[in-house]
């Protein structure tokens, strides 16, 4: 549905995964041992800066949403909003997310952190992406990939549920 | 708590950043800053654009490239896991991040920011499989 990539919009993506990836690693994420000590709440010795990091996110990304994207009917640089647009809660969401809590747990690893971690050329993160990236394309390749169309608008148009 | 290894200031720090680069992807280009899903769909391809994917991809490597140069404390991996658990920890993380349609940033940050109702479970969910994962795996004396 979307209009092939500008420049200036391919260059905004590039330097959001930069600014992603700085967040990531001064926000802790990319240290495994402390996002494990986050998870582990009962464990006598919980670390709780990863819930820093999630609150700092959307202490700055919900009133970017709220007050200037939700009044905008089509972004800077491209034709349109590709915002999700679902409310079904579903089996997969729930099995899916439940099984992304696991490896999280696991491996100290979630997507974000596991990439910007690639260039260390440490072994746990090389395994680590290199599961996750043959994870990605068995669910492709066996799933049934629901017509793999979330339906997705301009924010304005839609009654959201924000 | 863990008094030593606590790092609010730093953390609140990295979100914002975090939330500055969500809020610029989706006011300039119009869309979500999941990692799984870009990735994801970056790798499978199919209909649609693909370039600003990888170019997204390419800036957190890089990002990452430059700040293990800089500060490579940040990337200290402790948790003296096995690599079989490693990997085993990988594919969980790419079959239920594409079955769950995001993850920590999609779900965890971008969703629950626009208050979505599908979001907030799916981070209310893997926040708690992640806990009971830890507290199993220090049980049975792995890593950590």
């Amino acid at each position: 549905m979307s209009r092939r990539s500008t420049l200036p919009a391919d260059i905004a993506a590039f330097v959001v995964g930069l600014l992603f990836a700085g967040g990531l690693v001064l926000g802790g994420m990319t240290q495994p041992a402390k996002v494990i000590a986050f998870l582990d709440v009962a464990g006598g010795a919980w670390d709780p800066s990863l819930a820093f990091v999630m609150g700092g996110a959307i202490l700055v990304h919900a009133p970017v949403y709220a007050f200037v994207v939700r009044r905008r009917s089509q972004p800077v640089l491209q034709a349109r909003f590709h915002v999700p647009q679902r409310r079904d809660i579903t089996v997969p969401l729930l099995a899916g997310s439940g099984l992304f809590g696991i490896g999280w747990g696991l491996g100290g690893y979630c997507p974000g952190p596991a990439l910007v971690s690639v260039p260390t050329l440490g072994l746990e993160a090389l395994t680590f992406v290199g599961a996750m990236t043959v994870g990605m394309l068995l669910h492709h390749l066996i799933g049934r990939t629901p017509s793999s169309k979330p339906e997705t608008q301009a924010p304005r148009a839609s009654r959201a549920d924000a | 708590m863990d008094h030593t290894n606590f790092t609010p200031f730093l953390s609140l720090g990295g979100g914002a950043l975090i939330g500055l680069a969500t809020s610029i992807l989706l006011l300039a280009n119009g869309r979500i800053a999941g990692i799984s899903g870009i990735y994801g769909t970056a790798l499978t391809g199919g209909s649609g654009p693909w370039r600003w994917r990888w170019l997204f991809i390419a800036g957190l490597v890089a990002g990452g490239a430059v700040l293990f140069g800089l500060a490579p404390a940040h990337f200290a991996v402790t948790t003296d896991r096995p690599l079989w658990v490693i990997a085993l920890a990988g594919l969980a993380v790419g079959v239920g991040t594409r079955l769950g349609s995001g993850c920590t940033s999609g779900h965890g940050v971008c969703g629950i920011s626009r208050l979505s109702r599908r979001s907030l479970i799916a981070t209310a969910t893997f926040l708690v499989t992640g806990g009971i994962t830890v507290a199993v795996a220090r049980m049975l004396g792995g890593g950590s």
